[in-house]
């Protein structure tokens, strides 16, 4: 959560500073190397069931919490399950619930964030008022405690309240971006032609907002992969022995000695998957000249 | 607007109870649980009068310090929470420590010539630690460090306080302590960093350097302290966020603070002890973020005079 926090305080703080001169930036090739593992990631998670995979859910108890070898990638777990094949298969609850989440989040977060600093007056003052006081609630607390009291858990109903609790988050973002767009020049001469407000908002903000959400987007869902995670931990994640990246950390912690492969890849797997999405992001925001990036 | 906080949390904490679907006795104590149980349950919660009476009886007793008994354990859930919050609060003050003595001369370190060979390196140093949750640096901490050295990771009953024996409770607190550092250390170097390289750009700052001020006066004296607003903000936040996830560490190393009571409660379906948990933290993080509003306005002036 503290990560997009931060990402919020850099963009409040860059939304308010003065224009500065333009400078585009190359996305790099570390860039496109990112979106390539990302893309991989996602189409593997999709695919999964197609690829020559062994069963994530199989147990082999001739061959438990052996090493990588050519037959097991990653080696097996406690059980003797596959753990290549628990990881790629893992990865869907993750990639799931993200991306869920955040079709919650900004579904809601976003068009209120445009219409608020958009129509300003009340309408926004109300609005970000009642938005402050969620924001200032610890949304990790009140995820684990609805989620904890609101059983039998499904990974729909874990998806329905890390949404929920990420609008807040998103109609800050949105709003301070919107903000500094809905005072531009073009805007007001778009009003003074006489374009409707539905016009305006369509054609003239979102263009010029879509960059920083998508940037905000990809925080966003490294965000909540982590904090899947998180609750994998606590058991409020999707139940075993369905396979989640955070699941299987928490599995292998009672034989962390013994097994360390088990800890090991989904570890990297979930490290990596969250540097390119964090990377993807950052290089975004400064291409579009949002953020530090302006040196 | 504190006090609209606090009361919104209240009612939420309050409606925990009453969010479960069906009857709230056969959800918290079991399809068997015995009449009398039952009953005991219904005159707890008051749940035969309205709710807007439900609610007041229940504040008025939570404002006395009264936040109900344990069904699991039979003990007071407010004497639970004051057994583990010092703990809490021992873990997050040490991390701040470490995490503020490494990012603020790192981050002074980068600003002074930002994207010089220093500066890279600590920027995709923090870039990639701000990519590995909390609990993977404590599996990795207690696989590849805590094992070949030695250091305790484990143990309830191993816990001792801090006045009985505060060596052996340093010990125990140092992985914790560590792990919850480094996720606020890249959030305050990243913070910092780029609003000192936005206020060295400042006119008093070319004011001071032709001068001839000494470049560390400058740095402290003079681009230090404006910067320190945003870091304040943001430590503010983190800190309060840190009491969440906190927690998961933790569970991990089984240190019994609230996020472990929590954790272990929620696993023993004991409501109450939950109930009290989400509220006195939920609290402890506002009041947090407002005494951090206090303290900047102090910092900079200017912010409360605007």
């Amino acid at each position: 959560m503290s990560n997009s926090m931060m990402y919020v305080n850099e963009m409040v703080e860059e939304a308010s500073a003065h224009d500065r001169p333009e400078r585009k930036r190359r996305l790099g090739i570390l860039f496109w190397i990112c979106v390539g593992w990302l893309a991989l990631n996602v189409l593997a998670a999709i695919f999964a069931n197609v690829l020559p995979l062994q069963d994530p859910l199989f147990q082999n108890y001739v061959s438990i919490n052996a090493g990588p070898s050519l037959h097991h990638l990653f080696g097996t777990d406690d059980l003797g399950r596959d753990i290549f094949s628990r990881v790629v298969f893992g990865s869907r609850v993750s990639i799931e619930v993200s991306s869920g989440a955040m079709v919650i989040g900004f579904g809601v977060g976003a068009p209120l964030g445009m219409l608020a600093a958009y129509r300003r007056g009340k309408f926004d003052a109300i609005l970000s008022s009642v938005m402050y006081v969620f924001l200032a609630f610890p949304a990790i607390i009140a995820t684990i405690a609805v989620l904890s009291f609101w059983t039998p858990r499904s990974l729909f109903k874990i998806i329905v309240v890390i949404g929920i609790a990420s609008i807040p988050v998103v109609y800050r973002v949105i709003r301070s971006a919107a903000m500094t767009i809905a005072t531009k020049d073009y805007v007001v001469a778009a009003k003074v032609q006489g374009a409707t407000d539905r016009r305006i908002l369509m054609k003239e903000l979102l263009p010029n907002v879509a960059p920083i959400g998508i940037s905000f987007l990809l925080i966003g869902i490294a965000t909540v992969v982590t904090l899947e995670g998180a609750l994998a931990f606590l058991g409020l994640s999707v139940n075993p022995p369905t396979p989640s990246w955070g699941n299987m950390i928490n599995e292998s912690l009672a034989i962390l000695q013994t097994n360390p492969w088990l800890a090991i890849f989904p570890s990297l797997a979930m490290c990596l998957f969250l540097l390119c999405l964090n990377f993807i992001g950052d290089r975004l925001r400064a291409h579009y000249d949002v953020s530090d990036g302006k040196l | 607007m504190l006090i609209v906080i606090v009361f919104i949390i209240t009612v939420g904490a309050f409606y925990l109870i009453h969010l479960l679907p069906g009857d709230p006795a056969v959800v918290i104590l079991g399809t068997g649980a015995s009449p009398v149980n039952r009953a005991k349950l219904y005159a707890q919660f008051g749940l035969n009068k309205p709710i807007l009476e439900q609610y007041f009886v229940w504040i008025r007793n939570v404002v006395h310090g009264n936040l109900g008994t344990s069904f699991i354990t039979q003990t007071s859930v407010w004497s639970t929470v004051r057994a583990a919050l010092p703990i809490d609060v021992e873990i997050i003050v040490l991390s701040q420590i470490l995490a503020f003595a490494v990012a603020i001369p790192t981050a002074m370190r980068s600003a002074r010539k930002p994207d010089g060979w220093l500066d890279r390196i600590l920027s995709a140093g923090s870039f990639t630690l701000l990519s590995i949750p909390s609990f993977v640096i404590i599996v990795l901490l207690v696989l590849f460090v805590a094992i070949k050295l030695g250091v305790p990771h484990t143990g309830v009953s191993s816990y001792v306080s801090l006045s009985s024996d505060w060596i052996t409770n340093l010990e125990s607190l140092t992985l914790p302590a560590f792990t919850l550092a480094v996720g606020s250390y890249v959030v305050y170097y990243r913070v910092l960093r780029s609003d000192l390289i936005a206020t060295l750009q400042e006119e008093f700052i070319t004011m001071a350097r032709s001068k001839g001020i000494s470049q560390r006066r400058i740095m402290w004296r003079h681009a230090f302290r404006p910067s320190s607003v945003a870091l304040l903000g943001t430590a503010g936040v983190n800190i309060g966020g840190l009491l969440a996830s906190g927690f998961i560490v933790q569970y991990l190393l089984s240190i019994p603070g609230l996020g472990y009571t929590l954790i272990t409660s929620i696993g023993q379906s004991d409501y109450l002890v939950v109930q009290g948990i989400v509220l006195v933290v939920s609290v402890g993080v506002i009041l947090i973020n407002f005494a951090f509003d206090f303290i900047i306005n102090i910092v900079d002036p200017r912010i409360s005079r605007e």
